[in-house]
């Protein structure tokens, strides 16, 4: 079964990617997380996402395009990246999800993907 | 004056709550053989004694009125499901056993956790779910609680909970005492359940702990030592449940010096002494005493008497590492775990050098490690004393990745990666 991990961030964790005094702490926590995914071989599909400011928003209504600077949804958590991962069931995911970085001062969510249709 | 006796009886509800749930489902569990049904039939008792304590009083016994009560209503939802097939066996064992309840006898409320605690570890219960179900049907705790110290969701965790009671009903798992023969293994697996609830929360720490300030363990430490406490009160003979009990205690008297005044992790070695509970080593001895004395020795006895040596630091001022590792040679051999091993190997780096206890590492099988967080934290620092950071960096950067408590990672990082 494969489930996407939705890994939130927040605000000071996105300063926290390029700040000198916390960027190595910040970077060994994510590049020891994918290095326990991948010696698991679990890992599907990653990736990591620029800070929501960088985000554009398009809408279509009533034959209107609506381009919006910054992702639609005003929240404090944003998505930060996401892990693709291939396990037997969601117990198994949500010990992966447990230990993702950013679990412990934002959140992580777990949703199992679609099955693929002919 | 009316606000007085409402407070009084809530109280009185309270105070029976904490100190009779696991006894009275046992008991309505054990006349019923349906676990659901006891605790349903007590939620009505306690529902009928809200209303009717504040009122009228505590009565003189309240454990038996509430069993009274929750009686009546089992045998009311019996008869409502009168039509199914479900129903008849608790009718048929009311019928069977018409002066089980003496209400006129004090002490009328018989003690059946035992039993309950057997039903709950029987063969026939997934091994996965004994530990759970014990936590709801002895202690009250509820799914969400439970499903949270478990890391599973909380929906999976109440449908899991029912599933597993209504096997027990169905299969007829008995709510009685094996035979004298077969206590020793039936009991194990109680101990094995309650083994595995002491193990919530911290998997990837050295032992149960607290956020700093804060009363709240992370996992369910206090749970699983009131389980041991009942095990080892009702079973006074067994020296497994002792061993267990004395483990867990010796562990948990090391809970404050784990983490520093501003909630950083402190590694056992580093650890102030003067931190650790002398109560819970004190209760802990008592227990391993009581075990030794028994004379059949057994893995928890083992990991009881390893954390006792670890304890002894605090006497002593110093680690008995030979003694250490001696015992882990005994744990592997009784039961090789893959804790057992890797725990073992650390004491191999303190006896025999780094080189030594990388070996014993590297015959374990891969699969098993790869994602076994403890594993990598030793595998890190034999590699760092054995004088290769490059490596010793790598390992503790796996160890990160399977680490969920911040404070561990953290030590981790400023360790090996910094």
């Amino acid at each position: 079964m494969q489930y996407l991990i939705m890994a939130l961030e927040t605000p000071e964790a996105f300063d926290s990617r390029d700040d000198p005094e916390r960027a190595g702490e910040y970077w060994a926590s994510w590049s020891g997380y994918i290095d326990a995914l991948r010696a698991a071989g679990v890992m599907e599909a990653a990736g990591g996402l620029l800070p929501p400011a960088t985000s554009t928003t398009v809408r279509l209504r009533e034959g209107q395009r609506l381009v919006q600077d910054g992702p639609y949804a005003d929240t404090k958590e944003q998505l930060g990246g996401y892990f693709v991962i291939e396990v037997p069931d969601l117990d198994v995911a949500l010990q992966w999800a447990a230990r993702c970085p950013s679990a412990a001062y934002a959140s992580v969510e777990v949703r199992p993907l679609m099955p693929a249709r002919r | 004056m009316i606000d007085a006796a409402r407070s009084a009886g809530e109280a009185a509800i309270e105070q029976v709550v904490e100190s009779s749930y696991g006894r009275l489902v046992a008991y309505l569990a054990s006349v019923s053989g349906d676990i659901a049904a006891a605790e349903d039939a007590l939620s009505d008792a306690f529902l009928a004694a809200i209303r009717t304590w504040p009122q009228r009083g505590v009565p003189h016994r309240p454990d038996s009125w509430l069993v009274t009560v929750a009686r009546r209503s089992l045998i009311d939802a019996a008869r409502r499901r009168e039509t199914a097939a479900r129903a008849l066996p608790e009718i048929a064992r009311f019928n069977e056993e018409p002066g089980q309840l003496d209400l006129g006898d004090p002490d009328t409320v018989p003690d059946k956790r035992l039993e309950l605690l057997f039903a709950c570890a029987h063969p026939a219960v997934d091994p996965s779910m004994r530990s759970p179900l014990m936590l709801q049907a002895v202690l009250g705790l509820d799914a969400a609680r439970i499903a949270s110290a478990f890391l599973v969701s909380p929906s999976t965790m109440g449908q899991r909970l029912v599933r597993v009671k209504t096997k027990v009903r169905q299969a007829r798992i008995p709510f009685t005492l094996p035979a004298l023969n077969e206590i020793p293994e039936r009991a194990g697996s109680v101990l094995d359940a309650i083994y595995v609830a002491y193990g919530t929360g911290w998997d990837d720490g050295d032992g149960p702990g607290r956020a700093t300030g804060a009363d709240q363990w992370n996992g369910l430490y206090p749970e699983a030592i009131r389980l041991a406490t009942v095990l080892t009160d009702l079973l006074p003979d067994n020296a497994e449940a002792h061993g267990l009990l004395a483990m867990m205690l010796h562990s948990g008297a090391r809970a404050d010096a784990r983490r520093s005044r501003d909630g950083e992790f402190v590694p056992l070695d580093q650890q102030d002494v003067t931190l650790w509970s002398r109560a819970r080593m004190r209760a802990a001895e008592e227990h391993l005493a009581v075990a030794l004395g028994l004379g059949q020795m057994g893995p928890y006895q083992l990991m009881g008497a390893i954390q006792s040596v670890h304890n002894l630091r605090a006497v002593t001022g110093q680690t008995d590492w030979a003694a250490i590792a001696e015992l882990y040679d005994g744990l592997v051999a009784m039961t090789p775990t893959i804790g057992a091993y890797v725990a073992r190997a650390k004491a191999t780096s303190h006896t025999n050098g780094p080189a030594a206890a990388l070996a014993q590492l590297d015959e374990l099988p891969a699969a098993r490690v790869s994602s076994y967080q403890p594993y990598w934290v030793v595998r890190a620092y034999c590699l760092r004393e054995a004088g290769d950071r490059v490596a010793a960096a790598a390992a503790a950067s796996q160890a990160i990745g399977l680490t969920s408590d911040p404070p561990t990672k953290r030590h981790l990082y400023r360790e090996y990666l910094a």
